[in-house]
């Protein structure tokens, strides 16, 4: 069972993200789950959302506490949201940043970095300072992850991205090809 | 056969899909978390021209179960969605709709009902009107959310049952939570499903008849004895639409499904979204030689006594677990489970655990803890607490 866990900020599309991950594996005949934090949500404040995908049927019904992986679409929730609690050990964490993986130390994570925002910004996918980054970080999550193929990420993109539908699938394969740290 | 369609999707549109499928003529709703997709979507087919049905906004719950009522009696297909304080203000209705023998179908996002306020899920709200003469489905996935839809209108539209049924599906847990479902093809809910015709006649202005009429104590007893009658004998039915659903679906359905219970020791009796989670603990405790099993229930009303006799009848302690409470005694599935075994020369042991109310997880950790307790009972003989709550934070409770 893999596990994965998103951070964003209300509006930012975690959510969509998380739904359309699993869509992607579920293309793949695997057992998926995706669900957000239960309760209430406001644009702006920190939100989470969460997918689970096995290649067996999923049973189990709690919520996640100890993800394999996760992604962090908004780097200033570093400084108020603890983004690694309960990450198993040696586990992935992929952040949306300019910055190299080496610049960061989340103790003995995986640390990978795209600049989502860049590539979102590129294709159209919002403004810089309200960049639309949920499809790209799946295209890294693909890449790093190396269980669900970028082409069923792109599929599964069409079916849960209300526009843009060529965009947000560039998006993901831009993020494919460059996310750093692999 | 036409094939299933795979879907990725939250657990309301599961239970609003399951119903389009059925093709309800009127959908009088007003939404409420955690349900409130479930009219959405109704909304969204209807305006898509997906679904050609009527949906009637109303200004409360008691007004849309109002509504479904005086829709069913024209013999219109009928179906409604509600949660938490929305069922509890349904509740007068709720006996009219099951009294006048209506096959109204409602989903319900089951959800812990106030004070104080909480959106989370339990089983309060359905449990709080066990006694309204619904028969109840509760689904443990999303899959089984929208299956039991299909079946809850087959088995309610039933001449030999011709009762109302609600089909919980746990608050978040499914309403919120996307898996993936097999949708069946259209043609083949047509076949399983055939159009609605009340037997025993409808409201219509060519026809008048009257509708709701006294019952006096010269009748009064023996309607209520003939609506109990129907509840009664609607195993044997559901039962046979199971068989008939597995058959032209691939899904096998029971009103109660044991899981390695032939030879446990200890049996988990679980309901809801929680049964997949004790799933996962009851194979955990295997590997580890522990002999334990478990019995999910799907069908609450009528009570499944038939089959708790016969899958539990065996074991030595039974854990039952209840994520609902009635103060001043214990859990609902637990009392009922203990009239079950009253007159029976043997009867296991029977531990009661309340937990996951207003949306507390249950974990695996909670389900293993249950499983030493009843057995230490078992082993002790001795059951000092029949009713215990499980996964309290001490902290709290102090606080």
């Amino acid at each position: 069972m893999y596990e994965v866990r998103f951070h964003g900020r209300g509006g930012q599309g975690a959510v969509t993200a998380a739904h359309t991950l699993a869509e992607a594996a579920f293309r793949e005949d695997k057992d998926v789950q995706s669900f957000p934090m239960f309760g209430v949500e406001r644009r702006g404040a920190p939100v989470a959302a969460f997918a689970r995908i096995d290649e067996k049927e999923i049973d189990i019904k709690t919520q996640i506490y100890e993800p394999d992986m996760v992604i962090v679409l908004d780097m200033s929730l570093l400084d108020v949201v603890d983004v690694t609690d309960g990450l198993k050990e040696g586990g992935k964490v992929i952040l949306n940043t300019a910055k190299d993986p080496s610049e960061f130390d989340f103790d003995d994570a995986e640390v990978y970095t795209v600049n989502a925002t860049k590539i979102a910004v590129d294709n159209g996918l919002g403004t810089e300072t309200n960049p639309i980054v949920n499809t790209a970080v799946l295209g890294a999550y693909s890449k790093v992850a190396g269980n669900v193929d970028i082409e069923n990420v792109k599929k599964a993109i069409e079916n849960n991205v209300p526009v843009k539908h060529d965009e947000n699938k560039k998006a993901a394969e831009e993020a494919y090809e460059n996310v750093i740290g692999v | 056969m036409g094939e299933q369609k795979g879907l990725t999707i939250q657990g309301n549109m599961a239970t609003a899909l399951g119903a389009k499928l059925c093709k309800p003529d009127v959908i009088p709703a007003y939404p409420i978390t955690p349900s409130t997709l479930f009219p959405e979507k109704i909304s969204e087919y209807i305006a898509d021209g997906e679904l050609d049905a009527e949906m009637i906004r109303v200004e409360s719950e008691h007004s849309a179960m109002s509504a479904c009522i005086g829709a069913s009696l024209t013999g219109a297909r009928t179906c409604t969605a509600s949660a938490s304080q929305g069922v509890a203000l349904m509740h007068e209705m709720l006996f009219i709709a099951a009294g006048m023998r209506l096959p109204i179908v409602m989903a319900v996002g089951n959800r812990a009902l106030s004070a104080p306020i909480n959106i989370w899920a339990d089983h309060q709200d359905t449990m709080a009107s066990r006694d309204s003469g619904w028969m109840q489905f509760y689904a443990e996935k999303n899959q089984e959310g929208l299956d039991l839809m299909i079946l809850a209108f087959r088995i309610a539209e039933d001449e030999r049952i011709l009762l109302p049924a609600m089909v919980g599906i746990d608050g978040f847990v499914l309403t919120h939570t996307v898996e993936g479902v097999q949708v069946p093809a259209q043609e083949d809910v047509d076949e399983f499903l055939p159009s609605y015709e009340p037997p025993h006649g409808k409201l219509d202005p060519e026809e008048p008849m009257t509708f709701g009429s006294l019952g006096t104590p010269e009748y009064y007893q023996e309607l209520k004895h003939d609506q109990t009658q129907a509840i009664e004998n609607a195993p044997e039915v559901i039962d046979e639409i199971f068989d008939e659903f597995e058959e032209e679906f691939g899904r096998e359905y029971n009103r109660v499904t044991p899981y390695k219970c032939e030879d446990a020791d200890i049996i988990l009796l679980t309901m809801g979204s929680m049964s997949g989670t004790a799933r996962a603990a009851v194979d955990e405790m295997r590997e580890e030689g522990k002999k334990v099993g478990l019995a999910k229930m799907t069908v609450f009303r009528p009570f499944p006594s038939d089959l708790i006799k016969e899958i539990l009848g065996d074991a030595d302690g039974v854990a039952v677990v209840d994520r609902n409470i009635s103060p001043g005694f214990g859990g609902a599935v637990f009392a009922e489970t203990a009239g079950t075994f009253i007159n029976e020369s043997k009867s296991p042991l029977l531990k009661n655990f309340i937990v996951g109310l207003g949306g507390r997880e249950i974990f695996k950790k909670n389900f293993k803890e249950m499983y030493e307790k009843t057995k230490e009972a078992v082993e002790t003989g001795e059951v000092e607490k029949p009713v215990e709550w499980i996964n309290m934070d001490e902290d709290v409770m102090r606080g």
